[in-house]
C-alpha cells in the first residue's frame, strides 16, 4: 500500500499532529519507506499462527473488586486548563 | 408475525440489529479502584486513571470479567478464554486518554442466542454475535454555558458490556420483545440493572429496508442512544417507514448515523459514515491478553440463578400455569419468588390468580412496587387454603383481600376476628332457609305456581341474611329441596 500526500494529511488530522504543507511530500516519503520495509514482514508465512498481541503471552493480572481510589477532586482537578463548579471545562463540544 | 411496510407499489421488509451497551454491576470501576456510585458530586468517584493522567497504568477488576462470562452464559453464549483489549482512538473531552480501552477482534463471549416470545404466541430465536468488555465514557453536560462544556468523570472508566446481535429483528415488536428479555436476563443475573431511563443500559439500532422476498441487504442508518423499550421500537419503525418513503421517490439511502428525537419520535440526520472516525484499533499495550480456564468458567456456571426462560417452562409445568401468566410472573426475579413463596404448598394456579388480579391491581392503583406490597407472600397462600377449605366463599375472600391490604394480617386471623367463618352447618343453613321462606309466603306461591327465577331471589335473601357466610353451594343443594 502506497501512501499519497491525502492519507498523510488524514493521519495528521486523526493524531491532531501539525504538519506544515511543506513537509507533506518529506512525510509520504517517510511513510513509505517504512511500509516498504514493513512489507518484507509478509514474506513469512503466518497462515497457521495466532496473532501475538503481547510479548508478555501470561495472563492478565486483576483486582479485586474493592474501592481503594478516589476521593482526589482537587487534586484531578489542578492541572485542567480550565475548571468550574468542579469540572472540567471546555470549549462548547456538540454533536 | 410477518410484519411489513405496504405501501401502493410495494410490501417492504425491515432489517434490524442491536448493539446493546449494558454498565457492569460492580463495586468499582473496571480498571481502577475508583467507587462506580451513580450521582455523587462531580469528579468525586475518580481516580488519576479516569482521569488520563501521564504514567497510570490500568488494572483489570476480576468482577467485571466475572459479570461479562455470566452474561454470556445467560445469552447461551460461547465463552471465549482468550480475549484480548484493543485501543479505540479517538479525540473527544469525554475521553482523556485519547482512546477508549475495549476489545476488538477478540472479545470475551462470542455467539450466541436468545429466544423471544412474540404477541401471536410465536417464539423466534435472536443471534447474539459477541460481547466485548469495555470503559463507559465521562459525562458532558452542555447546557449550562453556551460557551463551553463541562466534563464529569465519575462515569468514566465504568465497566460496560456492548452486546452486538445479529440483524435478526424484522418487526418493532421483535426488537421490544428482545429488549425486554435481555433487561430481564441482566437483573436476573445481578449483572446490570437494567434501567434504560437512568442510562445504565442504552441501546443503538441499525436499520434498513429491503423490498420482501430480497435477499440482500441495503446500506443502513445508525440510530443512537435510544433510552426506552418504547423508543427503540418507535425509532425502528419511523426509520424504517423514512427509509421507504426514500426509496419509493427513486432516491437511495447513504449509510449513516442518526439520532432519535424523543419529542418527535422521529430520528434526524448526525452524520454519513463516510466521514466516521477511523478509530485505528491496535492491542493495548498496558494490558496483557485475559485467558480464562474451564475450570473457572465451569465454577460460574455453578453459580448460575434459574433464568426466566427455564422458570417460566418450570411454573407452567409444576403449577399448572398458562404461558401468559408464567410469562409475567417470571419478568423480574422478585415477582417469580414471590409468587413460588406464596404457591409453596398451595394451589399454585389460584395464587397466580390472586397474584396477577387483585394483588397487582391494588399495587398499581397505589403506585406502589412488589417489595413494598403490604401484603406477603404467605398471606396469598393461606386466602387460597382458607378457599380450597370452604372456610370462606371466594367472595368473602375479595373483602378478606380489601382488609388484608389495609391492614396486614393473616387470613385466618381476620376471619376470625370479623367473623367471617362460613356456615357450613346444615342446620343452620336450614334455619336462615327457613326464615326467608316464611319472611316471603307470596314468592314461595308464586315460585311454586311456576315463577322458578325467583330461585336467585331466595339464594340472595339467604346469603344477606348470612351475611354472605352461608356455604353459596349448600344454600343452593338445600334451598332446591325445600322449595321442592
Amino acid at each position: 500500500m502506497a501512501i499519497d500526500n491525502e492519507m498523510v494529511k488524514q493521519v495528521a488530522f486523526l493524531a491532531r499532529l501539525k504538519v506544515e504543507d511543506d513537509k507533506i511530500e518529506e512525510t509520504k516519503d517517510e511513510f513509505n519507506k517504512i511500509l516498504n520495509w514493513i512489507e518484507q514482514l509478509k514474506e513469512v508465512d503466518t497462515s497457521d499462527i495466532m496473532p501475538l498481541v503481547s510479548v508478555n503471552d501470561s495472563s492478565i493480572p486483576m483486582r479485586e473488586d474493592t474501592i481503594t481510589d478516589g476521593n482526589v477532586k482537587e487534586a484531578v482537578l489542578k492541572n485542567a486548563p480550565m475548571q468550574e463548579f468542579g469540572y472540567f471545562a471546555v470549549p462548547k463540544v456538540v454533536e | 408475525m410477518t410484519y411489513t411496510i405496504k405501501t401502493e407499489k410495494n410490501e417492504w421488509e425491515i432489517v434490524c440489529g442491536l448493539e446493546i451497551h449494558c454498565q457492569i454491576i460492580s463495586k468499582s470501576k473496571i480498571f481502577s479502584g475508583a467507587s462506580t456510585e451513580f450521582g455523587d458530586d462531580a469528579n468525586v468517584n475518580v481516580s488519576f486513571i479516569d482521569a488520563g493522567m501521564p504514567g497510570m497504568l490500568p488494572v483489570l477488576n476480576k468482577e467485571c470479567v466475572k459479570q461479562a462470562v455470566k452474561t454470556g452464559l445467560g445469552l447461551n453464549a460461547q465463552i471465549n478464554k482468550h480475549s484480548v483489549f484493543s485501543r479505540k482512538n479517538y479525540f473527544y473531552p469525554d475521553q482523556p486518554n485519547g482512546y477508549q480501552i475495549t476489545q476488538y477482534e477478540y472479545p470475551i463471549v462470542g455467539k450466541g442466542a436468545v429466544k423471544i416470545d412474540l404477541s401471536d404466541g410465536t417464539s423466534k430465536e435472536i443471534g447474539i454475535t459477541r460481547i466485548h468488555i469495555e470503559q463507559d465514557a465521562a459525562k458532558s453536560i452542555h447546557d449550562l454555558n453556551p460557551k463551553k462544556s463541562y466534563i464529569d468523570f465519575n462515569r468514566a472508566g465504568v465497566g460496560l458490556m456492548e452486546i452486538v446481535t445479529e440483524p435478526d429483528f424484522r418487526s418493532p415488536e421483535e426488537a421490544g420483545a428482545f429488549l425486554r428479555k435481555l433487561r430481564s436476563i441482566v437483573r436476573y443475573l445481578g449483572t446490570c440493572d437494567g434501567n434504560m431511563d437512568e442510562g445504565s443500559m442504552r441501546c443503538d439500532a441499525s436499520i434498513s429496508v429491503r423490498l420482501k422476498g430480497e435477499q440482500k441487504m441495503r446500506e443502513r442508518a445508525e440510530v443512537k442512544n435510544v433510552n426506552s423499550v418504547k423508543f427503540a421500537m418507535q425509532a425502528i419503525e419511523n426509520e424504517a417507514k423514512r427509509q421507504v418513503e426514500i426509496y419509493e421517490q427513486g432516491g437511495t439511502i447513504e449509510q449513516q448515523t442518526r439520532q432519535f428525537d424523543q419529542t418527535t419520535g422521529q430520528t434526524k440526520f448526525l452524520r454519513l459514515k463516510e466521514y466516521a472516525d477511523d478509530y485505528r484499533y491496535f492491542p493495548e499495550p498496558d494490558l496483557p491478553p485475559l485467558y480464562l480456564t474451564d475450570e473457572y468458567i465451569e465454577n460460574i456456571k455453578k453459580e448460575m440463578v434459574e433464568l426466566p426462560d427455564a422458570k417460566k417452562d418450570r411454573f407452567i409445568k409444576d403449577y399448572a400455569l398458562t404461558a401468559y401468566d408464567a410469562d409475567i410472573l417470571t419478568e423480574s426475579r422478585q415477582t417469580a419468588d414471590f409468587f413460588e413463596q406464596a404457591a409453596k404448598g398451595h394451589d399454585g394456579k389460584k395464587v397466580a390468580n390472586w397474584i396477577l388480579g387483585d394483588l397487582f391491581a391494588n399495587l398499581n392503583a397505589n403506585k406502589l412496587t412488589l417489595e413494598q406490597s403490604p401484603i406477603t407472600p404467605e398471606m396469598i397462600g393461606e386466602l387460597v387454603d382458607l378457599i380450597a377449605k370452604n372456610v370462606i366463599s371466594g367472595k368473602i375472600a375479595k373483602d378478606v383481600f380489601v382488609y388484608m391490604w389495609e391492614n396486614p394480617k393473616m387470613p385466618s386471623q381476620i376471619v376470625e376476628e370479623k367473623g367471617l367463618k362460613q356456615v357450613t352447618d346444615t342446620g343452620a343453613i336450614e334455619a336462615v332457609i327457613d326464615s326467608v321462606l316464611a319472611q316471603n309466603p307470596d314468592n314461595v306461591a308464586a315460585y311454586k305456581a311456576g315463577k322458578v327465577n325467583l330461585f336467585g331471589f331466595f339464594v340472595g335473601q339467604v346469603m344477606k341474611a348470612s351475611k354472605g357466610a352461608a356455604n353459596p353451594q349448600m344454600v343452593n343443594e338445600i334451598l332446591k329441596k325445600k322449595l321442592g
